[in-house]
């Protein structure tokens, strides 16, 4: 399992196109929010934590029809199955490995990106922990997406019409925590209730997935 | 004993519901047309809300149903993985387009009431963003129906992610009570509360209601033995083809 860790880390680092590319797409999200609602800087200070946290999952899911894909072309996902490690297994690392490669590059970057959007000193903190524990959450629902649509030819419009209403949950709870973070306000009801899910998310997701898989390599 | 599951057999299932369609048709067209006349024409305006309280008569039934045909196809789903009768997985997809059809009408007759009544087309009350994360729902299923070729496969990754799409769109419908901003009032057709609207005004709807419900029952019914048919079909083709 390291070792597939290992591997789909190395693959996402060097074959260029999927690392840099969520961060990058984060950031052009954020830079083009001023340019749409104009550069007023309490007005941004007010919306930074639900901006913030909508850029971070359309970043997200960017890079979720490579999760399989490319393996299921190329045969390597048909190995992985036939490997002794359980299918459920495999997709947790996939998803560990997603959100290593995307979801904790956008978490180290939300501060500065933060600036950006000039949002209150004291939201910082509340940003930051909320996307650290939601972001995996989205890493796992989106490897059952991307299992969903993996023999699907050009499905990633697909994939993000099925996905994103599966976000609405993780979105409403995080972006609760980083709103009342910025306006000082206790944000440890929404805090618990994004933990749940994440948590849930990456107990109970991957038995769908793997069902779901299975279906598609029959 | 007859039980259940002998409709499972397409063609069982076929000949009753072709035997029942012309009284289910019948009934539901009879008690739209009364719960609606009844409804529009026959009942006092409210004293706050004057006629636009008329559209109650739509918009209820069809709140009540958006969601239960969801239930539905939950069910149907839960048929088709646990016992993978081809019959159950046809009528979730045929009640789909259905339940998304009912989803836009509560949408529409909501915003056509919320105009006047509250000032404004939408607001992100719970309940009609819930709406909407339902129609999305709706959306994206029968989006992958659509996408996937071979029809076992499909029918499988369709149960699949209702099932999973339930749990999340009860996961958004309480996700979103958290903003604390409701508009929308709360039941008010219960048996037992005491919140209930006037007895002029319950009657009617309960008629409307049931018209609705077979009017379900009935384009069910014709949609999956639509698609029974058209898979007998191409298996036929594929027959000729091969013989």
């Amino acid at each position: 399992m390291i070792a597939l860790l290992n591997r789909d880390l190395r693959l996402a680092m060097r074959a260029g196109g999927g690392f840099g590319l969520g961060l990058s797409f984060f950031l052009i999200v954020v830079v083009l929010i001023p340019f749409g609602v104009g550069p007023e800087t309490s007005l941004l200070g007010r919306i930074a934590p639900g901006v913030l946290w909508v850029a971070a999952l359309l970043a997200c899911l960017l890079s979720l029809d490579r999760m399989f894909a490319l393996d299921f072309e190329d045969g390597s996902l048909d190995l992985l199955v036939t490997s002794p490690l359980p299918l459920e297994g495999i997709i947790t690392v996939k998803a560990i490995a997603h959100w290593l490669t995307t979801g904790l590059p956008l978490v180290a970057a939300a501060p500065v990106f933060a600036l950006l959007m000039s949002l209150p000193a004291n939201g910082y903190f509340a940003l930051v922990l909320s996307l650290l524990i939601g972001t995996p959450a989205l890493s796992v629902i989106g490897a059952f997406g991307a299992a969903l649509t993996v023999g699907i030819k050009r499905g990633g419009l697909l994939l993000s019409l099925l996905v994103l209403p599966l976000y609405v949950p993780t979105l409403i709870f995080g972006a609760e925590v980083a709103r009342r973070g910025a306006e000082s306000q206790p944000y440890t009801s929404p805090l618990l209730l994004l933990a749940g899910i994440s948590f849930a998310a990456l107990a109970l997701l991957p038995f769908a997935s793997a069902a779901v898989l299975r279906v598609n390599l029959r | 004993m007859a039980s259940i599951w002998e409709y499972a057999n397409p063609l069982k299932f076929m000949r009753t519901t072709e035997a029942a369609l012309p009284f289910i048709g019948w009934a539901a067209a009879l008690c739209l047309v009364c719960g609606l006349v009844w409804g529009f024409f026959f009942t006092p305006d409210d004293f706050r809300q004057g006629s636009t309280v008329k559209i109650f008569y739509v918009h209820v039934p069809s709140a009540m149903m958006a969601i239960n045909i969801w239930v539905m196809m939950l069910i149907t789903s839960l048929v088709w993985i646990v016992r993978r009768h081809h019959v159950s997985a046809l009528a979730a997809r045929a009640a789909a387009p259905i339940g998304a059809v009912m989803t836009l009408i509560a949408l529409f007759t909501g915003a056509v009431w919320g105009q006047p009544m509250w000032g404004t087309w939408w607001a992100w009350d719970p309940r009609l963003t819930s709406f909407l994360i339902l129609f999305l729902f709706y959306l994206g299923y029968m989006a992958l129906w659509t996408a996937i070729e071979d029809d076992d496969t499909a029918a499988d990754l369709t149960s699949i992610l209702c099932l999973v799409g339930s749990v999340f769109a009860l996961l958004s419908r309480y996700a979103v009570n958290f903003w604390n901003q409701g508009l929308h009032q709360g039941a008010s057709l219960s048996l037992d509360k005491k919140e209930n609207v006037a007895d002029v005004f319950w009657y009617p709807a309960l008629v409307s209601i049931a018209g609705f419900v077979l009017l379900f029952f009935a384009l069910v019914i014709v949609r999956t033995n639509t698609e029974i048919r058209a898979r007998r079909a191409r298996a036929l083709l594929a027959r000729e083809r091969l013989g």
